[in-house]
């Protein structure tokens, strides 16, 4: 009983990070009618952005330690972050363990401008162009994007830790009534899981029940009809990709603790992303999210070393396997909508 | 009109009285080696070609060899401060190159792939004239090039390979291997496992689902079981694996108070991630201190996993630290740091050191065989005793060309003082401990043939 909910719990983070993917997928079909396969890439660049916060808050000057000595015999150069300086130490040090949560103020505006810049400066160009095409164009600027950040930040994962406070983990089977020991889970994925929660309920509020929202999904229903009523849809539909971005890099910000981000961790979480938004549906923000947990929740249980003494290898398919039974007994995925992509 | 005293048969005479003249210096070395082979020098240069991966997982460490390749060059060209030539025993090398061809290189991008790799040491063999191909960080690379040289006739100083394959069942004879391996690294780890953690415990492996994973393991397995260790469930992970959580659970469900991680680069950095995250670190098992393991270490992934690495053990085919910490016997460390660390501004990684000294190897067997012909490099690397390159005495082995020396056993540092300070060397595991018979179960299948000089 513990295996199985250790397991639910974790196919619920790993899940979290689907659906925020695929509903910023979902989002940009839904809205721009494209597939964007430099979405994964957003969800790393989001990663970077914590990574960058990160390196800037300990942007340090040098002083030489002449009491200690480096690897070559030299007096010790010693890296001092200005934020020492200006809050001192203490004050200082604490900044740099909250980057990662702090840097969600920074990875905000600068997701909503990079989406924004792809929006205007590229996709666009493509809004008539055939999927094929699409596919071909955003999955080159994801290749790109990913180098140039392996220019920049090296091949191998970079540490981003968690703050001090949020490291470790609790013992949930203690609270449930079980042994100790028995189901521990990491206190950063809890607040993982508990953050994509919060921010699927906002993206849909805000879409729900907001004007603009309104008109966003009037241009998603019936995109000429909106036209027709003088309103910019165009406009609207770009900042909804900004938004989109920005979802996706929010995803990859909060990311950083759970695994140390690389610039390939975008890429690792595509494929099977766009696998969510298929079986959830094309098209449907709801159908995106409780897929993207289901199949977060199947692929944990498919992991465990009971099913893979049964079935070895079962966990690099199951997902695909699922897709194959969902798409045969219904062609639009759970909660598809009749027309999308059917044309 | 004037009267020539040339005659033909003159001419004949002369030219071979001088011939024999001219040969003379390398006639007792060379002449057996004197036919052709592939991609014979016949300028005042020499190509040597560097394979690392430029791009992929592991291009930070194809950087770094790439660096310490680099540098190589520069110390066989007499430029520079001579780095390792300086303490090695054999005194062949002097800064004139090799054979007096200054020596020059192309590079190649392995990517990390069997396919990508072979595609550029062809390239490098074929269109750049490379006599020797050299790099790589990964044993599926190291076995696919390793064999293509031996096709083209080329000798092969493999660069990171651990797996035992590299010198086991795909072993050639064009092919050498300074970096330890699997087996090396069980046979130095059990018994300082036992010593530290006791030897009733059981264990739970997470291996990487290829070759290095299966012979590290297996290495590992009968080294610890052999010391008393139980082993209670291995477990496949595939490559692409980024998230462990749902591999780590498990753990937390069985008897284990040991968790071994047989993963390297990005997979070792995420699962070890994901281990200290469960609190794998803080949790008693069966009444003791449950504990993880990473049986190949390398700073570039501790860098990686940053504090998560405190108090891991693991092994090292070298560590830039030795020769400060345990004396003269690894002597050659201090000077390549020096080489190196003033060129590039960081201490170099085991990466760097094993594609340094291989370099330098390969260039001191030209030397002291008098031809480049790969089987004259293969005579004179067979067999060969060395030492001043950083490992202390080390002998590269005839039977199998691999080389056996001392492995660092080390573990990550609780509180490090700087980012190059990530590990600590636990002890020194003597090379008698981890030699092994040519013809070890871990190693069988395979032979290494004869050498090709090809053309």
């Amino acid at each position: 009983m513990e295996a199985i909910i250790l397991q639910v719990l974790n196919g619920l983070d790993k899940g979290s990070a689907y659906a925020l993917i695929a509903l910023g997928l979902t989002l940009i079909f839904g809205t721009l009618g494209v597939v964007n396969f430099a979405h994964g890439a957003l969800f790393m660049l989001g990663a970077f952005c914590a990574v960058t916060f990160s390196n800037l808050l300990q942007l340090s000057h040098t002083v030489i330690d002449e009491t200690r000595t480096d690897f070559l015999g030299n007096p010790l150069k010693v890296d001092v972050p200005y934020i020492y300086d200006i809050f001192g130490e203490a004050v200082g040090s604490s900044i740099i363990d909250w980057a990662v949560p702090l840097s969600i103020l920074f990875a905000i505006p600068v997701m909503i401008a990079l989406g924004v810049a792809m929006e205007r400066g590229l996709i666009r160009h493509f809004y008539k162009r055939p999927h094929a095409d699409q596919i071909l164009v955003t999955f080159g600027l994801a290749i790109v994007l990913q180098e140039i950040i392996k220019y920049f930040y090296g091949a191998n994962p970079i540490p981003t830790p968690a703050p001090e406070a949020f490291v470790g983990s609790f013992d949930f089977g203690v609270m449930l009534g079980f042994d100790p020991g028995g189901i521990v889970y990491p206190y950063w994925r809890l607040i993982y899981f508990l953050f994509a929660a919060f921010i699927i309920a906002g993206v849909f509020a805000f879409l729900q029940f907001t004007t603009f929202g309104m008109v966003v999904r009037a241009g998603m229903a019936d995109r000429e009809t909106v036209t027709l009523l003088g309103i910019d849809i165009d406009k609207r539909f770009t900042i909804m990709f900004g938004i989109a971005a920005a979802v996706a890099g929010l995803a990859g910000v909060m990311y950083t603790p759970i695994n140390s981000p690389n610039y390939h961790m975008g890429m690792d979480f595509l494929v099977l992303s766009f696998v969510v938004v298929v079986v959830g549906g094309m098209g449907s923000l709801p159908g995106a999210v409780l897929a993207g947990f289901l199949l977060g929740i199947i692929e944990a249980f498919a992991s465990m070393a009971q099913v893979l003494d049964i079935l070895p290898g079962i966990n690099q398919i199951i997902i695909y396997l699922v897709a194959i039974v969902v798409l045969l007994t219904r062609p639009r995925g759970l909660m598809g909508r009749k027309g999308v992509m059917e044309d | 009109m004037t009267k020539s005293n040339f005659t033909r048969r003159g001419v004949m005479k002369t030219g071979a009285v001088a011939g024999a003249g001219l040969a003379t210096p390398t006639i007792f070395t060379s002449a057996v080696w004197a036919q052709g082979f592939t991609n014979e020098p016949t300028g005042d240069t020499v190509t040597l070609g560097f394979n690392v991966p430029q791009s992929g997982p592991y291009a930070d460490e194809g950087a770094d060899e790439l660096r310490a390749f680099q540098l190589a060059v520069e110390h066989l060209n007499g430029e520079g401060d001579g780095g390792m030539m300086q303490t090695f025993s054999s005194k062949e090398l002097d800064g004139t190159g090799i054979l007096g061809k200054r020596v020059e290189f192309v590079t190649g991008d392995t990517q990390t792939k069997s396919d990508a790799a072979r595609a550029s040491a062809r390239s490098m063999i074929e269109k750049d004239g490379a006599i020797m191909v050299s790099g790589g960080s990964s044993s599926g690379v190291a076995v696919a090039v390793q064999a293509l040289c031996q096709e083209a006739g080329v000798i092969f100083m493999a660069g990171l390979t651990h797996a035992n394959d590299t010198t086991g069942k795909d072993k050639k004879a064009n092919g050498f291997r300074h970096f330890f391996n699997s087996y090396m690294s069980g046979a130095a780890l059990a018994p300082i496992l036992a010593a530290q953690y006791g030897t009733d415990r059981n264990a739970y492996y997470l291996t990487a689902d290829y070759n290095w994973g299966y012979t590290t393991e297996q290495a590992v397995r009968e080294s610890t079981e052999a010391a008393g260790w139980n082993t209670v469930n291995t477990v496949l992970t595939p490559l692409t694996q980024t998230d462990f959580s749902s591999y780590i659970a498990p753990v937390l469900q069985s008897d284990a108070d040991v968790l071994v991680l047989v993963h390297y680069g990005g997979n070792m950095v995420n699962s070890l991630t994901n281990a200290v995250q469960f609190g794998l670190r803080e949790r008693q098992a069966n009444g003791k201190n449950f504990e993880i393991v990473v049986p190949l270490y390398s700073e570039l992934m501790a860098r990686g996993a940053g504090e998560n690495i405190g108090g891991i053990l693991g092994s090292q085919n070298w560590d830039w630290k030795l020769e400060n910490e345990l004396g003269a016997k690894y002597s050659g460390t201090n000077a390549f740091v020096q080489s190196f660390g003033t060129k590039y501004g960081f201490p170099p990684s085991q990466a760097a050191h094993t594609c340094y000294v291989q370099t330098l190897l390969y260039a001191d067997a030209v030397q002291r065989a008098g031809s480049f012909n790969p089987c004259a490099v293969d005579e004179a690397l067979s067999g060969f005793e060395f030492d001043g390159l950083g490992n202390g005495p080390t002998l590269y082995r005839a039977d199998d060309h691999q080389c056996f020396k001392d492995v660092v056993v080390v573990r990550g540092k609780e509180n490090p003082e700087n980012e190059f300070d990530l590990v600590e060397i636990v002890e020194v595991t003597p090379t008698e401990q981890v030699t092994y018979a040519p013809d070890h179960p871990q190693f069988a299948g395979g032979s290494l043939g004869a050498c090709n000089p090809g053309a």
